[in-house]
């Protein structure tokens, strides 16, 4: 009796791309070009398109994305943090007090914030690296609420007033195209370090942290440096939005700024980057569409992660390139 | 130094001890509130391996079962508030089967999951509208007695004896019973439980459900005290894990320490400088820790020696 | 013990001693290792051989007792600076770097500070690197088994690729625990050589193993471990006679 089963093969058009004749051919070399051409045409024309209120949108899109990519970085050297918020919320401080205080200008705050922000983060984190990893789960989902609760308390740097009338990033243009710049160098820019040695000596941490030192590196060092990255990264959001809005205050810290990123990667795709880029493309204007029903956008979020994490853990941008790439068909098998 | 102070040292040398005692008493009550909050977290996470970040939220959840059940199905408050303990438990149980077996071992996945789940829990109650002062759950006997020159009410002495019966209890528990030693095999050598005929899954969920149902009585002792917010659910779930972390993680008496050591330090800085440094407090006291003794007071996950 | 001064002394182990809890996994062991030679290290089930192992390289703090490499006091020093002076080690459980393929795994001993500057900057290219050394080892070149999934390989090359990952290193101690365990006669017979190859170049080798048959051929010299200490030392043939050695082993006659 034959048996029914399905079989997985690369698409033709993935064979013949691979090879050098593809260099050949028009069709073979689209197939190629076109996947990373898709964010950087997406990215240059959409805010030439779309209105006001949606450029914002395009805007925080951009900083989530950002921080989703970031977020899934560190995943990939195996830590896992509850806590984006924390670093969002250190630089937003950063740069305005660096504003505020020292009246310092927005091409010289942002930059600066960036890494105060990381260095102070990864500072602060620095003790629970030698832990095992839940701990980091726990400190970053634990610190940025405090630090919440912290400023309401004392009331420093503005309180729950926070700082106001800080100076723009002024052009409209500087604020879409220097976020979308960001975002497509973050792309890019991930991909090609992870396929790099040091990329595979960090996704070797993960993988097996014992291993790695025995090779003789130092898996601390290692861990620091991506946390940096990752902070840095996550700094630079919070200072930008700080300028986008002119304004800095307890909510910087808020979770939505931790969550909707790991939801944003989960749906996507984690591992890949684009498909934290494709995620937070999805969540953050559809969040922004169900912005009518309040609260319940939460709960929605929370909801998709959960579904996607316990059902559909690849995301759907593996999905997608599995597709792209391969395709699926019955296959009669003889008993 | 606040004025508060300044009346502390006032009354103290003056002879009235008023204010020490009643830092002494009502810290003590403060550690054992941290306490009761942060055993639930430890025996299902600490102790069993098991992640559950929903646990603030089970802890809200259950207190609002019991409101719905005294006040919309005019249930009287010892049934309701055992209902819901079950119900609770039940719901951990259902969080297992559902959630958390998918995706056991990797903690990451447990991790992102339960803290999903609880998020959606409790912001579906803001969403629904469950702020506001009408709800609070009664307390179990009205009255106050007088400790010293101190007044203490009658909820806030439960919660004192309750939590030291709990603490007892459950360090018995994990210590002489099969069940509770069971939790603690499948954290620590989840194959060799197998081959000793535990049933690790069967185990784990039971620790999640005892856990919940923890935290569902914890919340029917501390909650009589003011009203309930969706918002103390993120309070909990952050002093579990501040309590958890310092005290460190799978042990029961570091817990306890932590409580204490953290419950009084909040309560000093409070008669000090007032209400809004407790925060700073946990803050602190996980940054102390973590630079002097990473793995917690009692933690046993010695990662700085054992590399392996 | 007779002396062996015409051979340098690399590594020196005074009254290393470790427990966890109640037990004590290694008691008190002392021995030396000199340059060029290949020890093996024997005794039966729990003994604390892989223990040792730990607190020589560096992932198990010892109680008490030092580690001495050439003149230098590692005890108790961080496994990946042990590693950088130039020990190797591989794991019982052999587990590779599972999602990449064989010979990416090597990037990541070749990526140490040891590495680039015995060779002196940076390397030109690590992926024909890993591939030489993969064929040192027994990979056949070019075929397809290099470039599959570290995580699918066969039992037999994760074991090679253990022993690439300590060459990889340019390690001049190469210490191997079990490294024979499940490997078939024939590739028993195709890894001794390569063994022995090293030794050649003058690596100093230890090994643990449960085989004796096959160590004793290339060993110079054993240590016979039992409940964590050294219950005797010295060449396979002297030491095998020993009662202790065969009541550690086989029981007693009571």
């Amino acid at each position: 009796m034959a048996q029914k089963r399905k079989e997985r093969i690369d698409r033709g058009i993935k064979v013949r791309a691979e090879d050098i004749f593809a260099l050949t051919s028009y069709r073979e070399m689209l197939y190629i070009a076109v996947p990373p051409a898709i964010p950087v045409v997406l990215l240059a024309v959409l805010p030439l398109l779309l209105p006001a209120y949606w450029q914002k949108v395009f805007i925080s899109t951009a900083i989530f994305a950002l921080l989703a990519m970031s977020w899934d970085f560190l995943v990939s050297v195996g830590m896992v943090s509850l806590g984006q918020a924390l670093f969002f919320g250190l630089g937003a401080y950063a740069s305005g007090v660096l504003d505020h205080y020292f009246k310092l200008p927005v091409w010289l705050t942002i930059p600066l914030a960036a890494i105060l922000g990381g260095l102070l983060s990864t500072l602060f984190l620095l003790p629970v690296l030698r832990l095992r990893g839940i701990y980091f789960s726990m400190v970053t989902l634990v610190v940025p609420l405090m630090f919440e609760r912290i400023i309401e308390a004392t009331g420093i740097f503005g309180g729950t007033e926070g700082l106001t009338r800080l100076q723009p990033i002024g052009n409209t243009w500087l604020e879409l195209y220097i976020v979308a710049l960001a975002a497509l160098a973050a792309l890019f820019g991930f991909r090609r370090l992870m396929t790099s040695d040091y990329g595979l000596v960090l996704k070797a941490v993960r993988d097996n942290d014992r291993a790695v030192m025995g090779a003789a590196l130092n898996i601390y060092w290692l861990k620091t440096q991506a946390l940096f990255i990752t902070a840095s990264i996550g700094a630079f959001c919070g200072a930008y939005m700080t300028h986008l809005y002119m304004f800095v205050g307890m909510p910087a810290f808020a979770l939505d700024y931790s969550i909707l990123p790991i939801a944003s990667a989960v749906v996507g795709g984690m591992g890949t980057f684009a498909g934290s880029f494709l995620g937070s493309f999805i969540l953050v204007p559809l969040s922004e569409a169900l912005r009518g029903i309040g609260g319940l956008r939460t709960v929605i979020y929370a909801m998709f992660l959960v579904v996607f994490i316990v059902a559909l853990p690849e995301g759907i941008f593996h999905y997608v390139q599995r597709k792209y790439q391969q395709f699926e068909r019955w296959v009669y098998v003889e008993k | 130094m606040g004025k508060n102070s300044q009346v502390i040292f006032h009354t103290i040398f003056t002879g009235e001890r008023l204010l020490l005692e009643v830092t002494l008493i009502y810290g003590f009550i403060n550690s054992v509130i941290l306490a009761l909050v942060a055993l639930g977290f430890n025996l299902t996470f600490g102790i069993s391996g098991v992640s559950n970040f929903a646990y603030g939220a089970l802890y809200i959840l259950a207190g609002y079962t019991v409101w719905i059940l005294v006040n919309q199905v005019s249930m009287p408050f010892a049934v309701a508030a055992f209902l819901s303990v079950i119900a609770t438990g039940i719901v951990g149980a259902l969080l297992y089967r559902l959630v958390l077996l998918r995706v056991r071992g990797q903690i990451i996945s447990e991790v992102i999951a339960t803290f999903g789940v609880g998020l959606a829990i409790l912001e579906l109650f803001r969403f629904m509208g469950f702020t506001g002062f009408e709800y609070t759950l009664p307390p179990f006997s009205d009255g106050a007695i007088l400790i010293g020159n101190t007044y203490v009410d009658h909820q806030r002495i439960w919660i004192v004896v309750a939590g030291i019966g709990i603490a007892v209890g459950l360090y018995f528990f994990t210590h002489h019973t099969k069940v509770g030693l069971a939790f603690r095999g499948i954290a620590q050598e989840e194959k060799t439980a197998l081959s000793l005929g535990i049933n690790s899954d069967f185990m784990a969920g039971l620790s999640v459900a005892f856990g919940s149902a923890l935290a569902a009585v914890a919340a029917i002792l501390v909650l009589p005290r003011g009203t309930i917010s969706v918002n103390d659910g993120y309070e909990v779930l952050i002093n579990a894990m501040a309590v958890c972390i310092v005290g460190g993680l799978g042990s029961t008496p570091g817990v306890i320490l932590a409580a204490f050591l953290i419950g009084y330090a909040q309560m000093i800085t409070d008669v000090l400088s007032g209400p809004h440094w407790k925060m700073i407090v946990s803050l602190v006291a996980i940054f102390v820790i973590l630079v002097v003794k990473p793995s917690g007071l009692f933690g046993k996950q010695k990662e700085l020696e054992e590399r392996i | 013990m007779h002396s062996e001064n015409q051979f340098e002394k690399i590594l020196d182990v005074r009254g290393l001693s470790k427990r966890f809890g109640g037990v004590r996994a290694v008691d008190d062991i002392s021995f030396h290792l000199y340059r060029g030679e290949l020890l093996g290290i024997i005794g039966p089930n729990g003994s604390g051989k892989t223990t040792l192992v730990n607190l020589i390289t560096g992932f198990v703090t010892p109680d008490s007792g030092k580690v001495i490499f050439y003149d230098q006091d590692i005890t108790g020093w961080m496994p990946y600076r042990i590693a950088a002076l130039g020990i190797a080690r591989t794991f019982q459980m052999a587990r590779p770097f599972t999602g990449l393929p064989a010979f990416k795994n090597l990037i990541i001993p070749l990526y140490s500070k040891r590495v680039r500057k015995l060779l002196g900057g940076k390397y030109g290219d690590r992926d024909s690197v890993s591939k030489d050394l993969l064929e040192e080892v027994g990979f056949e070149r070019d075929s397809a088994v290099i470039t599959k999934a570290a995580g699918s390989l066969p039992h037999g090359y994760l074991k090679r690729l253990e022993l690439a990952k300590c060459l990889a290193l340019r390690a001049d101690l190469i210490i191997l625990d079990e490294l024979f365990s499940g490997l078939s006669i024939a590739e028993l017979a195709s890894i001794l050589p390569i063994i022995e190859k090293l030794l050649a170049e003058g690596k100093t080798i230890v090994m643990i193993e449960h085989r004796l048959r096959e160590l004793f051929r290339i060993a110079s010299r054993v240590v016979v471990l039992n409940y964590g200490s050294v219950i005797a030392e010295g060449k396979p043939a002297e030491v095998m006679e020993k009662d202790e050695v065969r009541k550690a082993y086989l029981g007693t006659e009571e």
